[in-house]
């Protein structure tokens, strides 16, 4: 016979297995799925660039020196890849600009939806995930549609007198970042939503019956306490704001080339798959130092639910 | 019941409150108008949606009246936002904050206020000592028992000095030991502050222990305001009577009405002296109520008679319900003692001696 602590104990031991035996589908899939092209990946940024694509399997440092070096042709001195840079800025900026656009629009959004009632609420959390229902290229052509010369915008303006011509919007920073935030505002309104639904409202008349007045009851209480959301919801528009290929080139007219755009034409007619190998890389770790200085940064002060 | 200057610190004048419109609107207060007096612990009591946490609201300025005026020493606040009112709450789920340590929580009014740092600390320090919490000033709110959360909420409303300060039912999630520490804890505070409480209960024997004079509340109206003593004693209606404590109800024939004072002959044929709830002229029939113990139980004939049906043991007395020949309930509650039973056994025959200046002819 057992004891009851052997009996214990290898019912434990069953749970443990149990539980790895459960996620090993999930574990697989992100060990194949994920990882291992990642390595792909790595592993292709030092090797020399194929005559007609591909590579090589020759080891070369090349194309991570080219990422924001380039050689002068004729004396073999490195200077600053200058275009590379102005790239990386313009779409850090994009990305950044976007994030702050969809956090002013979204905040509002989230405490709007937060505050009514409980039936009208889910109404409205049903109208925020409409989008996703459709493709994220038909989104933004539907934004083209709306924003371009002949589109419902300029025909208003023009009908009410307000201008004499059409404004040009469509193929400019506006209308790119018009279409970044009309995409990316629901991935920063859900999580600050769910994190809003959780405020408990008592602690807003709290902070008025404390003589705070609206203004400071939004810094002072409420902003803190829905701040997981926020970072979280940042950190949803801001990853894939930075890597955003279709929006900038349909409502940018493909003028001004963006990260994506660059490291397409690495493995496309640059037939430079090492340097694309490398760029990518290179927007990821540009991603994680910065999503390390923000998380640490915003949970300094940060709450910690208990 | 010691001298109250008679300045009032809140009057609330003809007060309604509608909630909703059209078909659903709910009246939540009805024209209720009440004084209260600077410096006293004055108790809203009443049923949970008698519209006494409405009134609290209105006053705080969570809600605005929809009809009448809020006065806080002459000035009319009611259109005023809660930010811009010198009253304070305590809410019945503390509602502290939980982003911060229990010194930022009560400093948190005078923060708001823009008080100096240093007047905020040492202000601080000193509501910190006022309910002896000093030695968890850091720690979080989530890290300390509901007791604990309860002083922080005090603190936290009594830091900034109003006027007035409103508590909403702030003992019903303690438990009964603590609630009993907590009652005792808050006279003393409100004693030592000299700040007018008003103070929100469902609870009659916490209103009863604590209050000044309590006004009882039922269906958007306040149904009577006075001392402990008045309410329990002297209840003007029926619902004041039933609900503060336990009563006997008797209908009776009523004469020589005058002066406070009637006459009233009960079904037995007894006739027996009654007081008469104030400004009230009583009509032929009225009810009689009698608490349980004032009355007395006797083998004799008394000014009742019945049957014994039912004896409940409380461990301080003991409960007899009687069947009263003319049909009526009767509770007697007598004080036990340590060597001898209560005397009675059921179905007995008994008779019910109504002592002097125990009933009080009721309004309705």
């Amino acid at each position: 016979m057992a004891t009851a602590e052997e009996v214990a104990k290898a019912a434990e031991r069953r749970d443990v297995r149990d539980r790895w035996l459960l996620s090993a589908p999930a574990l697989l899939v992100i060990l194949f799925a994920a990882t291992g092209p990642l390595l792909i990946v790595l592993v292709y940024s030092f090797l020399t660039p194929g005559a007609y694509g591909d590579v090589k399997w020759q080891f070369s440092g090349n194309a991570w020196t080219s990422v924001f070096l380039e050689r002068d042709i004729f004396d073999d001195t490195l200077s600053l890849a200058a275009a590379h840079v102005t790239i990386f800025w313009r779409s850090i900026k994009l990305a950044v600009v976007t994030t702050l656009a969809t956090l002013a629009l979204g905040f509002p959004t989230a405490y709007f939806m937060a505050t009514r009632s409980e039936k009208t609420r889910d109404l409205w959390l049903f109208l925020i995930t409409i989008p996703f229902w459709t493709n994220l290229l038909i989104r933004t052509f539907a934004v083209l549609q709306i924003i371009r010369n002949e589109g419902i915008v300029n025909t208003i303006l023009l009908k009410l007198g307000i201008v004499s011509a059409p404004v040009q919007i469509l193929y400019t920073d506006t209308a790119i970042l018009i279409g970044m935030a009309y995409v990316y505002l629901p991935l920063m309104v859900l999580p600050i939503y769910a994190s809003m639904e959780k405020l408990d409202f008592r602690l807003v008349e709290a902070g008025y019956d404390l003589y705070a007045t609206r203004f400071k009851v939004l810094r002072k209480i409420i902003f803190p306490l829905v701040k997981p959301g926020v970072i979280a919801g940042s950190i949803l528009v801001f990853i894939p704001a930075l890597g955003a290929y279709v929006t900038p080139s349909v409502l940018g007219g493909g003028k001004n080339m963006m990260l994506s755009n660059l490291i397409e034409l690495q493995f496309g007619q640059g037939r430079n798959w090492p340097l694309g190998s490398a760029l990518s890389i290179t927007v990821m770790i540009i991603v994680m130092v910065a999503l390390l200085a923000y998380v640490r940064n915003a949970g300094k002060s940060g709450v910690r639910h208990g | 019941m010691p001298d109250k200057p008679d300045r009032n610190a809140i009057e609330v004048v003809d007060v309604s409150k509608i909630f909703g419109s059209g078909e659903g609107q709910v009246a939540a207060l009805d024209k209720v108008s009440v004084s209260i007096r600077e410096n006293e612990f004055f108790t809203l009591l009443g049923p949970s949606g008698c519209g006494k946490t409405t009134l609290l609201r209105l006053i705080a300025g969570f809600d605005f009246p929809t009809a009448g005026g809020i006065l806080l020493y002459g000035q009319d606040i009611a259109p005023l936002p809660p930010f811009k009112r010198p009253v304070n709450t305590v809410f019945q789920s503390y509602a502290l904050f939980p982003h911060m340590t229990v010194a930022d929580n009560i400093g948190f009014g005078l923060e708001m206020l823009g008080k100096p740092k240093a007047e905020i600390k040492a202000r601080v320090a000193e509501m910190l000592k006022l309910v002896k919490m000093e030695a968890l000033a850091g720690r979080r709110t989530g890290q300390i028992s509901g007791g604990q959360q309860q002083r922080v909420a005090l603190a936290r409303a009594l830091a900034p000095q109003p006027k007035v300060l409103l508590l909403d039912e702030p003992l019903s999630a303690l438990d009964y030991k603590l609630r009993k520490e907590m009652q005792i804890e808050l006279k003393r505070l409100q004693h030592e502050t000299g700040i007018t409480f008003i103070f929100v209960t469902h609870d009659q024997e916490e209103a009863l222990t604590m209050s000044d004079r309590i006004a009882v509340m039922s269906s958007g109206k306040i149904l009577q305001v006075g001392s402990p003593w008045d309410i329990y004693d002297k209840p003007a209606e029926r619902f004041v009577a039933d609900f503060i404590g336990e009563t006997n109800f008797l209908t009776a024939a009523i004469s020589g009405a005058g002066s406070g004072k009637a006459r009233a002959t009960l079904k037995s044929g007894t006739t027996i002296e009654a007081t008469v709830a104030e400004g009230f002229q009583p009509k032929d029939n009225a009810t009689v109520v009698v608490r349980p113990e004032h009355a007395k139980l006797t083998k004799d004939k008394g000014d009742l008679s019945g049957t014994v049906e039912n004896i409940v043991y409380f461990g301080t007395d003991t409960h007899i319900h009687v069947h009263l020949d003319s049909g009526e309930a009767f509770t007697v509650r007598q004080q036990n003692t340590r060597s001898a039973g209560c005397g009675f056994e059921r179905g007995d025959k008994v008779g019910i001696m109504i002592g002097n200046d125990a009933a009080q002819v009721l309004r309705d």
